[in-house]
């Protein structure tokens, strides 16, 4: 596999990402965290193509931690279901490029924005597909924060009944919510514990190295007859030491020369020094 | 027909339709054995089958959802507002025990804000049937809908024969022709205002009596038009007075700049005495003889007040 082309992909990505946090601003940090997961399933996993958008026939993702949509925003652009044009729209009236997803972008499965959704409308698309007996993947992208809400919980056990082994979550394990590490407010370790003692078949990877993303799903379902749950270790604000891991890093609007720096930053050039508002509450 | 009957009849014809449920089987006892394939149990969890009610309905499919309705509406509120409501997708959502049917089981399961709740939503309808032979009317129709229903269920028998012919935002016309009285009510409390209207007009006052049937569209017309006939127009609803039918006539005679002569009688900032329907209906004084009396009690204060406005 063709790791560097993907590599690629994922720095524009970013780039876009950074881009999108000026005027307004966006959620950078769990944006950057998902990019390689999402570049990675777009490209090598899931059947979706601007082609089969509309088909009964493609694979579905959704984005259920809907505050990183910057990085389907800028992941869409390069695979060309979305005008390149239209990401300087983000935030304008004039488009619906706004801080969580919604169906008026091409390729957007589901809008979400409020947490703890999007496991249940997976598992309805994933009882007709199933029901249909066709073969379509379902994929459901939580964040590690949203775990908190009891409607993961609730569709966890609904997807485990229901042997839902065409359902794979993805575990954006980027170790923080808003404003502070998982561990430290609201724990959730051992998590792969908790996934298997909930019926799903488990497994981790570093979730910015491809090989080891393309290792955990070479094989999919993980186990005929169960629900796959894959835990990817990530870094929020991956790709920019100055935010990577900073909890007051959440949701940043930076100025332009901070922009500017950023993208140097991203490609090692450079670290930035960030005077722009912190957000230190959500 | 049953509800059951009509849904299993429905999903014989409609190879869409799903019938779903969170562990509330009283209505579709038959169904898991008659139709698996098309059934859905989610356990104790209405929040995980609206979602998912969402996912199956971007496939193309029919779900009807059924829930108790004080859990449905409430505890999974945001989901059928996030999921259901903003995408307008056609499912359907019945909840069951709603308002004065929830009979002994106390203010957990009291659904008496269910209709303002579900009315709040953009895109959502709903229809609130009187008993079972009005829902059955009704319910071949919204099951073609291609929008989201809040069906609030009952399968009370009927005390009266219905017209059977149904349209969303019709009311039924059941006496017309209400110069001193017309009662605007949905739901169980139709058959007390047979009784009410029986004994007012045994005293030779004349009563209009109108099921509304759909809340939401309401037939603003038919409102309007026993608002400029009647003296007295009572709002009778087993719900809440703020967010039910009552605020809903207020708010269409300011939107048409009108005033009215209005007896609400619902439940006044409080819960229901739990206890058996027949019980409960004389202890909140809706039963149709408490009823009658109160809107005679209207009707006299009213025309002391007229007396002395023309004098």
């Amino acid at each position: 596999m063709d790791y560097k082309s993907l590599e690629n992909i994922s720095l524009a990505v970013r780039e876009h990402i950074i881009r999108m946090a000026t005027n307004g601003g966006c959620f950078i940090g769990a944006s950057l965290s998902c990019v390689d997961i999402l570049v990675y399933l777009y490209k090598n996993f899931l059947n979706v193509t601007k082609e089969n958008l509309s088909s009964l026939e493609r694979d579905y993702l959704f984005l259920s931690k809907g505050h990183d949509v910057p990085a389907l925003y800028g992941l869409f652009a390069e695979i060309e279901f979305l005008d390149k044009d239209r990401l300087s729209n983000h935030l304008k009236t004039n488009d619906d490029i706004y801080w969580h997803p919604n169906r008026k972008i091409p390729g957007i499965e589901f809008h979400s924005g409020s947490l703890g959704h999007l496991l249940s409308v997976g598992i309805g698309v994933a009882l007709d597909c199933k029901m249909s007996n066709q073969k379509n993947k379902i994929v459901v992208i939580l964040g590690d924060g949203e775990l908190n809400e009891g409607s993961v919980w609730e569709g966890l056990l609904i997807a485990s009944a229901y042997k839902l082994d065409n359902l794979m979550i993805i575990v954006d394990r980027n170790q923080f919510q808003a404003n502070e590490r998982t561990e430290l407010l609201i724990p959730l370790e051992p998590l792969e514990k908790k996934f298997e003692a909930f019926g799903f078949c488990v497994k981790s990877c570093n979730g910015h190295d491809f090989s080891e993303i393309d290792e955990a799903l070479k094989d999919f379902p993980f186990e005929k007859g169960f629900p796959s749950i894959l835990i990817a270790d990530t870094i929020r604000g991956k790709g920019l030491p100055s935010i990577e891991e900073k909890a007051d890093r959440w949701f940043c609007n930076f100025t332009r020369q901070e922009i500017d720096n950023l993208l140097l930053e991203l490609h090692g050039k450079h670290i930035t020094d960030l005077n722009s508002e912190k957000i230190i509450a959500r | 027909m049953t509800y059951e009957e009509i849904l299993i009849n429905e999903l014989g014809q409609n190879e869409n339709l799903l019938v779903l449920t969170a562990e509330n089987r009283a209505a579709i006892r038959n169904i898991p054995n008659l139709k698996p394939e098309r059934f859905f149990d989610f356990g104790i969890a209405e929040q995980t089958m609206i979602g998912a009610a969402a996912g199956l309905a971007l496939r193309g499919k029919l779900p009807v959802a059924h829930a108790l309705a004080s859990f449905l509406t409430m505890r999974a509120f945001e989901f059928i507002r996030t999921d259901i409501g903003i995408p307008n997708l056609p499912v359907k959502i019945v909840g069951s025990f709603a308002g004065l049917l929830s009979e002994a089981n106390g203010p957990t399961h009291q659904a008496i804000e269910d209709i303002s709740l579900m009315r709040g939503i953009p895109n959502m309808n709903v229809i609130c049937p009187s008993d079972a032979e009005d829902l059955a009317i009704c319910l071949p129709v919204i099951l073609k809908s291609d929008s989201p229903y809040y069906i609030r269920f009952t399968n009370l028998q009927s005390s009266i024969k219905h017209n059977p012919v149904f349209t969303p935002g019709k009311a039924e016309s059941i006496l017309e022709d209400g110069y001193d009285v017309t009662i605007l009510t949905y739901g169980c409390l139709l058959k007390e205002a047979v009784i009410a209207a029986e004994i007012l007009q045994s005293e030779n006052i004349s009563v209009g009596l109108i099921n509304l049937r759909t809340l939401k569209p309401i037939d603003s017309e038919k409102i309007l038009e026993v608002c400029k006939s009647s003296s007295l127009i009572v709002t009778l609803e087993d719900h809440f007075r703020v967010g039910g039918l009552y605020s809903i006539l207020c708010e269409l005679l300011i939107s048409e700049q009108m005033m009215a002569n209005i007896l609400p009688i619902a439940f006044d900032n409080k819960w229901f005495k739990p206890a058996l329907l027949s019980d409960v209906l004389i202890f909140e004084e809706m039963d149709g003889k408490s009823i009658a009396r109160k809107i005679k009690h209207s009707l006299s204060k009213s025309r002391i007040f007229l007396n002395q406005f023309n004098t």
